[in-house]
């Protein structure tokens, strides 16, 4: 334990800890535009600068480990004076259109600028006004609105692993891009959006799919579906400032129809669909010999990744399309036919807690003829939906989903949370093999937070070993370890995003590891709670196979459940 | 090289070679036999030594400066002049090349040596005047025009009524330790490197000493980083020796960026083997297995060189597996950067040479500590380094014995601007700033006024002539507000506007920040844009400016205070330096071009006003006709006039005029 004097009181700290997180901890607001926790912090923002004692320049307090007897000083008019001028620097060469800005409700800077009382154009300077990157799919690039915080090069580079982009030109030119500069749709980029939810400013944002949504509702001949994954009910009630721990599913659902959607579905239920498909696909490998491990390809990000960064690996992904994918098949064949309605007039949205997923959306192998999927909100964007529809979901009364696609079981909703899948698919497997359920569906090994984990897991006479990552550098690791020529591992799932979809790139901005933690204890909650846990169970899952696909791997199921990939080459 | 050369065997009964290398096998090459005792072999020793060192020679030879500056000069005409020369009158002469001795104003420098005499030098050598001066010595009747001096050697015979090459005003005050053989020897020659006492010190220390007592006699000696920090390199080494790693690294930090300075191009280029040798026990006393030498790929010829040397180091067994003998094993590798002026910065430096981009990182850890690949890492400037073998052969006391109380040894630097003599200079610590400029640099040509010396390149600040008479340590520069900084030293005349020198190095800086922290990258610009407001065109003013350039020096001076003291990295603390240095001695030129609108030293282009004397203008019409922006106008032999806002103050009716009609203001 060190002791050190912050604004001569006395305050206790661990060794290693940096100032900046001790500061906080007692309730010191120091301003960051740089800092994230967990990422290596950067110093690049100095805004969070203090005064040693001892050192004659400022020190960033993010960057700077305690020790005993350091005499700190937190808001001197020194102090002040740095701050205030270095936020005026930014200010100045930042763009002035806030009004006009998609975060102009959520932008740190601005933010910022309010708590530290800036009222004066002190600083003028003349702008370059670099132009908007709109190649990606899934992702804006605003490049004038960059403050050059590093946020989105740290998470690119340290959560996925991939590097995408980088710090290019020298000086005043510098500017955060992709190689050679080009369009992110050529760059590495696999679309999972984790830049977004770092970035503090409006510089990132998704490609927005709204204004398609409110045309197709306009068009009186269009049927308007829609479904929602099951992250986006634990999460939507934070945007509406709710304590966080709430599932919001049933005001959502309301919501939804009174925006103008004819049909709500759940993805939980092609969650389910997707755990007969894959839990069959992986009993049939195991006792046919095939390739092992089978990797899971519900994630979109890690789908592209595996394409980019382990193209030798692409047999060891599961052929199933993700739950959004075979939704949207299942709806525009069965479903339409079953009421008798033209399936090129049926528009199909996704709400989905990712950017990939609009990616996904747009490969040409998802759909027969037309798209299995029209459009893809995220969460933010259901939010904005709601608002430029007027709909004010905690003042209606809740709903419940349309059938056949509203009846879900609780491993379905466990897709949201990184390990969900993997104990989903077990509880499936489970009985596919032994023909009984477990006697403790809970794997709680897979249950956390962590990086990668791992089980063993028994299966009546069969034992096999699973392992879970999320966060694409993890994906990496445990990647690189099964090529040294690991063999013990027979299934792995992987979610592109740190705590699995819950985290994803279309959540609310600045999600954190908190905030995470508390939708994934809300999808435990519900597990818990409700009834239905195994995805074999659902009715309508067993009706879908009875009425329309036959049995999982069927012939209709391989032309409308499952997909192919291919060897991507891109500027690594 | 000759087949009879240095590392031939002497007989069968010597058992060195560079495959099997002793101990001793450095001064067995030079002073030996050591392993045997033969008088025959000893004398083909001393034989070989002598025709190294030109004790005896059997035919003339020439020595050619060909470093960047020579060749700028355009040394390379010469010599292929001097080429032409000897095959056509069939002269038997040997050519050589040399790196630079310093004194780049006279460039091309060719050297005579004919057997028995001393080594002649000359200066202005072209391809008109080559074949006269060659002539002229081969008949023993040297040409006295472009005569330098004579380099004394003993043994050999002077020539008559031909100063001193050394006592040249240049450099009569010089102490060159650092830049003994550049311009002397043939850089890449490891023969002569090793004739004149070369390796013998890093020989030494893989004998007989332990790495913790190079450390110390690094540390005694208190050679400090010449680099521009100036921290205590033997100190800055025992961190990384004291630092238990399984891998250590040690770079030479060859990334001279700051305008002006070209003092580690012309060390590598004219002496090589002084830098690796330096490095290599550098190395040794860290416990580095592997060097990098970081050096900016616009230093070609400084490539070219160091490849070549650094390939004969290993052909003969001084760098590789098991050197002499003594379990220690060293591999160098040249680094070449793209001339980032961030790449500098120590930890910049490392994430270059690591693949990444060149950007500080927060220190601490130090690299001494956690650096290249997270290992302990030294990196120490090439003047630093060149230093070593010196301090080693001679002791840390011989070392001590010159300077100042807390600055040791000499100083390398590279003189520029308005003097008579430009060049590389190395002089003792303590050596005042006056002295270097009269006396080495030979005062300011046309008899004009000394304004300023600009020192430390754009980290450092400028030293006015109240202060001319300070002397070269790195504390006191630091009490007038400049640095010791690499080396660069730019001395200005009178000519000079110092707002225009301090948006200079603004604009310098600016361009070079690496954009990671925000006052450097966006600080440094909004101080350019200020000093670009002040030195703007009047005439496009609206109301507000005037009011604004009034405030734009007191927010310079504030916008100054803060880079300073947030700036992430080295570069960006002192990049305010080159503003804050000029309006500390210069205020009253600020003020003259906020307040006045001019600028006396006639520089501020658009601060200008061009105008025709009616009195003296004939109407010939030539300056309207040069004139680009169609801003003169007047009828044929009547008066002509300039209307100020179509002037672009290019200034060529100035040029053109014949009756001395026109006047700038």
């Amino acid at each position: 334990m060190l002791e050190l004097i912050v604004n001569d009181k006395p305050v206790k700290a661990d060794k290693g800890e940096m100032l900046l997180s001790v500061l906080r901890r007692q309730g010191i607001d120091i301003p960051t535009l740089c800092h994230v926790e967990g990422l290596t912090p950067t110093g690049a923002c100095r805004l969070c600068v203090v005064e040693v004692e001892g050192q004659s320049g400022l020190v960033p307090s993010c960057a700077c480990q305690v020790y005993n007897g350091m005499k700190v000083k937190t808001h001197t008019n020194r102090l002040i004076e740095a701050r205030r001028t270095l936020l005026e620097l930014i200010m100045s060469s930042h763009p002035d259109d806030c009004l006009y800005c998609q975060r102009r409700d959520t932008c740190e800077l601005l933010e910022l600028a309010s708590k530290l009382g800036i009222k004066e154009r002190r600083y003028k300077s003349v702008r370059s006004n670099p132009s908007l990157d709109i190649s990606s799919p899934s992702i804006v690039r605003d490049p004038s609105k960059c403050i050059l915080c590093g946020r989105c090069v740290r998470v690119c580079e340290e959560i996925q692993g991939v590097g995408a982009i980088d710090f290019i030109g020298r000086g005043s030119d510098c500017s955060v891009g992709t190689a050679f500069n080009e369009g992110l749709n050529t760059s590495s980029c696999v679309n999972c959006g984790q830049c977004i939810t770092a970035c503090p400013v409006g510089a990132l944002t998704e490609a927005r799919h709204i204004n398609r949504v409110l045309n197709a509702m306009s068009n009186p001949e269009l049927t308007i579906v829609v479904q929602h994954a099951p992250a986006v009910s634990v999460t939507l009630g934070e945007m509406y400032n709710l304590p966080s721990a709430a599932d919001v599913q049933g005001v959502m659902i309301a919501g939804l129809r009174k925006a103008g959607f004819d049909f709500v579905f759940d993805t939980g239920f092609s969650a389910d669909l997707t755990i007969m498909e894959e839990a069959s696909e992986l009993v049939s490998r195991i006792s046919n010999g095939g390739v092992l491990p089978m990797m899971t390809s519900c994630s979109p990000a890690w789908v592209k990744f595996v394409e980019q960064y382990y193209p030798e690996m692409i047999p060891s992904l599961s052929t199933c399309k993700s739950p959004m994918q075979m939704l949207g098949a299942i709806t525009k064949s069965w479903w339409a036919e079953k009421n008798k309605l033209d399936k090129s007039k049926i528009f199909s949205v996704a709400v989905m807690p990712c950017t990939a997923k609009k990616f996904e959306a747009s490969r040409p192998e998802m759909g027969i003829g037309i798209p299995d999927i029209d459009a893809v909100l995220t969460t933010r964007e259901l939010y904005d939906l709601f608002n430029i529809k007027g709909v004010k979901p905690f003042e209606l009364k809740p709903m419940n989903n349309d059938n056949p696609f509203g009846q879900r079981s609780t491993a379905g909703k466990l897709f949201g949370a990184t390990g969900g899948v993997m104990e989903a698919a077990i509880r499936t497997a489970h009985f596919l093999i032994t023909g009984e359920n477990m006697k403790n569906p809970v794997i709680t090994e897979l249950r956390d937070m962590t990086g990668i984990k791992e089980a063993r897991v028994k299966i009546g006479e069969l034992e096999i070993g699973v392992a879970v990552a999320s966060g694409l550098s993890n994906a990496r690791k445990l990647l690189d370890e099964i090529k040294m020529g690991r063999k013990d591992i027979h299934f792995i799932e992987i979610m592109s995003c740190p705590g699995g979809c819950i985290g994803g790139g279309g959540q609310p901005y600045g999600t954190d590891f908190e905030s995470v933690r508390n939708r994934m204890s809300l999808l435990y909650k519900i597990d818990k709670e409700e009834t239905v846990k195994y995805s074999h169970e659902n009715q309508s899952i067993s009706e879908l196979y009875r009425d329309f696909l036959g049995k999982p791997l069927s012939g209709k199921s391989h032309t409308l459940l499952h997909t192919e990939y291919m060897n991507r080459v891109v500027m690594k | 090289m000759l087949k009879d050369n240095l590392f031939s065997r002497c007989c069968d009964k010597c058992w060195h070679s560079s495959e099997k290398a002793c101990p001793d096998y450095i001064s067995c090459l030079t002073q030996g036999p050591l392993c045997h005792h033969d008088e025959k072999c000893e004398n083909k020793k001393k034989e070989n030594i002598s025709r190294i060192t030109l004790k005896s020679m059997e035919k003339p030879m020439i020595f050619m400066g060909l470093g960047t500056c020579g060749m700028g000069a355009g040394a390379l005409k010469t010599l292929e002049e001097l080429e032409n020369v000897i095959k056509e009158e069939n002269i038997d002469v040997e050519i050589r090349k040399t790196g630079c001795i310093g004194l780049c104003t006279l460039e091309p420098l060719l050297d005579i040596k004919m057997p028995g005499r001393t080594r002649l030098s000359y200066g202005h050598v072209t391809e008109k005047n080559v074949r006269k001066i060659l002539n002229s010595v081969i008949n023993g009747k040297p040409e006295e025009e472009n005569l330098i001096g004579q380099h004394f050697s003993d043994g050999d015979e002077n020539w008559k009524n031909v100063p001193g090459f050394f006592d040249h005003p240049f450099f009569i005050n010089q102490k060159r330790w650092v830049l003994k053989n550049c311009g002397i020897n043939d850089p890449v020659d490891l023969e002569q490197y090793l004739a004149n006492g070369g390796f013998l010190a890093f020989e030494k220390i893989l004998k007989n000493e332990l790495q913790a007592s190079v450390c110390d006699e690094i540390e005694k000696s208190n050679l400090r980083g010449r680099g521009g920090g100036g921290f205590p390199t033997g100190k800055k080494w025992k961190f990384a020796l004291n630092t238990p790693a399984d891998q250590k690294y040690m770079i030479c930090n060859a990334d001279e960026g700051d305008p002006g300075a070209f003092m580690d191009r012309a060390l590598i280029e004219g002496d090589p083997y002084r830098l690796l040798e330096g490095l290599m026990i550098a190395s040794y006393a860290i416990g580095a297995t592997q060097a990098y030498v970081y050096i900016r790929a616009e230093y070609p010829l400084a490539i070219e060189r160091l490849i070549e040397a650094i390939s004969n180091l290993k052909k003969f067994g001084f760098i590789g597996e098991n050197i002499l003998d003594s379990g220690f094993s060293l591999k160098i590798k040249i680094k070449k950067g793209a001339g980032a002026f961030v790449c500098g910065e120590e930890t910049a430096l490392i994430h270059s040479i690591e693949g990444k981009r060149g950007m500080p990182r927060v220190r601490p850890p130090f690299p001494a500590t956690r650096g290249l690949f997270d290992k302990p890492t030294i990196i120490n400037n090439v003047e630093t380094l060149c230093n070593i073998p010196d301090i080693i052969t001679n002791g840390y006391e011989w070392f001590c014995a010159a300077g100042t109380e807390t600055s040791k040894g000499t100083k390398v630097f590279a003189l520029s601007g308005n003097l008579n003599y430009t060049g590389l200079v190395e002089v003792e610590m303590g050596t005042p700033i006056r002295e270097i400029i009269f006396q080495t640099g030979g005062g300011i040509p046309d008899n004009r006024e000394f304004k300023a010396a600009q020192i430390g390149g754009p980290s450092g600040g400028c030293i006015p002539p109240q202060h001319l008479d300070i002397k070269v340590d790195y504390e006191n520069l630091k009490t007038v507000g400049a640095m010791m900084g690499s080396g660069g030293l730019v001395i200005m005349d009178d000519k000079a506007c110092m707002v225009d020198v301090a948006k200079f190095f603004m604009d310098f800086i600016q361009r070079e920040s690496c954009g990671k922290c925000i006052p450097c990258r966006e600080g440094t610009r909004r101080m350019l844009e200020i000093l670009q407001m002040v030195t703007s065109n009047p005439s496009s003013d609206s109301s507000m400016n005037s009011l604004e350039r009034l405030s734009g020096i007191i927010t310079l001076e504030k916008l100054a205070e803060i880079i300073k003291s947030t700036s992430l990295c080295g570069l960006g603390q002192t990049a305010p330096n080159p503003v804050i240095s000029t309006l500390r001695y210069f205020r009253s030129e600020y003020e003259e071009h906020i307040f006045n609108r001019k600028c006396s030293a006639k520089v501020c282009k658009e601060l200008l006003t061009y105008q025709i004397d009616e009195d003296k203008c004939t109407g010939c019409t030539l300056c309207a006709r040069v004139c680009p922006s169609e801003a003169i106008k007047g009828a044929v032999k009547s008066p002509h006039y300039i209307i100020s806002e179509n002037c672009v103050r290019c200034g060529s009716c100035l040029v053109a005029c014949r009756q001395n009609a026109i006047s700038v203001y």
